[in-house]
């Protein structure tokens, strides 16, 4: 069967169409002020992947992703204010010198190295996804215990980072619009046409990663532990090892979103980490679709779309709509836009409204010249 | 002693806000498996709602002479205002998504979200007005009989019933504007409830003074920890709703209505998280944030006193109050002085509120370690325990 034969396929090559025609047309023809916010939402449509990867296939509703990606935007904006740290007293960057610190705290050492940075962006937020993931997957809890957990989690990071003013700037954050890199300020236009690419590469590579990991057995793995997760452990399998490594590689998916965001945006401090900001997340997902990876994305892109432009027009107003469309998109929308849209909903909908007459109950069949199915 | 003595008093009035706040909370998880994210904003509206009730007592002529005794009067209405939006929100939305605890939490993030935005946006007269017309919508016809109710005449009835109880609402919300003008306006400021006479300064025992608003405050705890135990173990809707905690459809079996409990114990449960708004309406100023501070605390007892046991709810909630007072405030260093110098600058790192927390939740982590389904687990043979 050729791919572009099932009708999914079809909704699928259509919406990718429009995505890589926004990303190429975007650069020349928004302001840089627009093509920044797109690049943003383009880097959150990244933790939404992840989000989509652990909620949507394996079932397990994290609020506490915010961690990661605050965890990956630090590690990015360290590198950037030691890269131009150069011209303060005692070379370090010149916060420290606010707190009365002289010295470097250790921790911030290895970031002097840009491979280390690169590496670490991923890397650490994966571990630390992974270690968290472990202690509470190997006493088998879930459900509604393991969010609690994750929320609580979110909390206890953002108050350590919020309350270290000496070692990681506090309430203040970390600051890399006025950094240096490769010669160039951070937050300058050329810079954040160049990271507006990397997002959208990143995206789609994110995509095709994701992809890979459940068309597979470990993806039919990760289904079955959302749908039935005692009968996967009857069946030999161990879901422990199974979640703690699809939330390790969501929680890298978070860092990776996380510095990508930060850059474009020039700062990176402890809001990352509050709660409304990590269930907006799961939300992007929700409506998108969750399982369907390419619904996380349209998501993430279109909800914060709609939010900067309401936000803009009626500030007020966008609690109401955020807070509705949470309520909505649970009992009226549980499968998501894409979800519907691939479930014919737009077809019982124009049905609902008498336009359309005819529903497909049964796929139809295809028969031959006699008028006799194929088999 | 007197130290000890004095950090086991804060501890216990920190838990026993918590512990008023997670009540509800627990008893809902217990019977529903819900965890409601609303539970804090439902205390925000009880804490709102002691604020509307002192500033009637002070403006109102007739009731002026009664003005010191506004918080008694509070602690009920808050119940009632909390509970008629509980119930509210189990009739509209939780109804709809039983068996799905997930997207349950989403959904009450999401009414979390238009509460907040709710009380910012719009004047507070105007929604005591809509609390108002929503009460009586939703209880009048209980108390009409049900001859009445069925059929087309029913439906005319019930249609008269919620368009007086709009109309008593719209009143409510015009009277209230006109007679209290700080109420006539949308505010996002955050608002201060002044504790009446008799509840400033302290007692003095063994010398250390005990605060009196936190000595009324584990009074309020007391006593609606005794009440609920009364209720769910003393009365017949108690033992129905501690049925249908053990076993949901078993009871549904035995002809027990598990709507009614599940609307009766989401109503309990809405209600003490009033109760416990008009608690913290008393330790701090209000805003439509003040549920959040508090909400996560109350998660945390929930997970660490385990579903369906009041004892762990209330231990839980005692110990996790004892610890944060214990570290946040640096208490270990001031009983223990001479410790050794790498442990005592570790209790220093942590001594301050917020790295208490990050303390404590590191402690329960590890607690669950041993004990992954709290202190007092329920008993079952289920797989999925």
């Amino acid at each position: 069967m050729s791919i572009f034969s099932t009708k999914k396929s079809w909704i699928n090559l259509t919406i990718w169409v429009l995505l890589i025609a926004l990303i190429i047309a975007a650069p020349s023809v928004l302001p840089v002020f627009r093509l920044n916010l797109l690049g943003r939402y383009l880097s959150l449509a990244i933790v939404a992947l992840g989000v989509d990867l652990i909620w949507g296939f394996t079932g397990m509703l994290s609020l506490g992703q915010g961690i990661f990606f605050a965890l990956g935007g630090y590690c990015a904006a360290m590198f950037l204010q030691l890269n131009s740290a150069g011209e303060f007293p005692n070379g370090i960057p010149e916060f420290f010198g606010l707190y009365g610190v002289e010295k470097l705290p250790f921790f911030w050492e290895p970031f002097k190295s840009s491979i280390f940075t690169l590496i670490s962006i991923w890397l650490i937020p994966a571990i630390i996804a992974g270690l968290l993931g472990y202690l509470v997957f190997r006493n088998r809890i879930k459900g509604v215990y393991f969010s609690i957990l994750t929320q609580a989690a979110l909390l206890v990071f953002f108050n350590f980072f919020n309350g270290q003013q000496k070692l990681i700037n506090g309430t203040n954050g970390l600051k890399t619009d006025v950094t240096q890199l490769f010669g160039q300020m951070v937050g300058s236009e050329i810079m954040q046409r160049w990271f507006f690419w990397i997002s959208a590469v990143l995206v789609i590579l994110a995509w095709f990663f994701a992809r890979w990991i459940v068309r597979d057995r470990f993806g039919n793995i990760l289904i079955g532990i959302r749908d039935d997760e005692a009968r996967v452990r009857f069946t030999g399998y161990n879901p422990v090892i199974f979640k703690t490594i699809i939330f390790s590689i969501a929680g890298g998916l978070a860092g990776i979103s996380g510095a990508l965001y930060t850059v474009q945006s020039g700062i990176v401090s402890p809001q990352f980490m509050t709660v409304p900001f990590s269930i907006e997340m799961v939300v992007w997902v929700a409506v998108g679709g969750r399982g369907t990876l390419l619904g996380a994305i349209l998501g993430a892109v279109l909800i914060n779309y709609a939010k900067s432009l309401v936000s803009e027009a009626l500030p007020a107003s966008w609690m109401f709509i955020q807070g509705g469309l949470f309520i909505l998109v649970v009992t009226a929308l549980p499968e998501g836009v894409l979800g519907w849209i691939r479930k014919d909903g737009p077809k019982k909908l124009l049905f609902l409204l008498g336009i359309n007459k005819k529903l497909e109950t049964y796929p139809s069949l295809e028969v031959n010249e006699q008028g006799e199915v194929k088999s | 002693m007197q130290l000890i003595l004095e950090s086991l008093f804060n501890g216990v009035a920190i838990g026993s806000v918590l512990l008023v706040a997670a009540l509800g909370l627990a008893i809902v998880f217990g019977l529903m498996g819900v965890i409601n994210l609303a539970h804090g904003e439902l205390m925000m509206l009880g804490a709102y709602s002691t604020y509307i009730t002192q500033l009637i007592f002070k403006q109102v002529s007739f009731l002026k002479p009664f003005y010191d005794s506004y918080v008694i009067v509070a602690i009920g209405i808050a119940f009632l205002v909390s509970g008629t939006v509980g119930i509210l929100l189990e009739r509209t939305v939780i109804r709809r998504l039983y068996g799905s605890p997930l997207e349950t939490l989403l959904a009450t993030w999401g009414v979390s979200l238009i509460l907040q935005q709710f009380v910012r946006s719009v004047p507070l007269a105007y929604a005591s007005g809509l609390v108002i017309a929503l009460f009586f919508g939703l209880f009048t016809p209980l108390f009409i009989s049900d001859d009445l109710l069925h059929g087309a005449k029913g439906k005319l009835i019930r249609a008269c019933t919620w368009g007086f109880s709009a109309l008593l609402g719209v009143a409510t919300g015009g009277v209230l504007s006109s007679l209290v003008s700080k109420l006539s306006r949308a505010s996002a400021r955050n608002v201060d409830v002044t504790a009446p006479s008799w509840m400033r300064g302290g007692i003095d025992f063994v010398g250390i003074t005990f605060p009196k608003t936190r000595l009324l405050i584990i009074l309020i705890t007391l006593i609606s920890v005794l009440v609920v135990i009364f209720f769910l173990d003393k009365t017949a809707w108690g033992m129905r709703i501690r049925a249908v905690t053990q076993n949901r459809p078993m009871s549904d079996c035995l002809g027990i209505s598990t709507e009614t409990v599940d609307i009766i114990t989401f109503g309990i449960g809405s209600g003490l998280a009033g109760v416990a708004g008009v608690a913290v309406s008393l330790l701090g100023s209000v805003g439509p944030n003040v549920g959040g501070n508090y909400i996560v605390g109350c998660f945390m007892v929930v997970v660490l006193g385990g579903v369906g046991n009041l004892l762990g709810t209330i231990l839980a909630s005692f110990s996790i109050g004892i610890m944060t007072d214990l570290i946040g405030a640096g208490r270990l260093l001031t009983i223990w002085p001479d410790m050794p110098s790498p442990l005592y600058s570790t209790i220093d790192f942590f001594a301050t509120t917020s790295m208490a927390r990050v303390m404590i939740f590191a402690l329960i982590v590890i607690f669950l370690q041993f004990k992954p389904t709290g202190m007092f687990p329920q008993k079952g043979r289920m797989v999925e325990s």
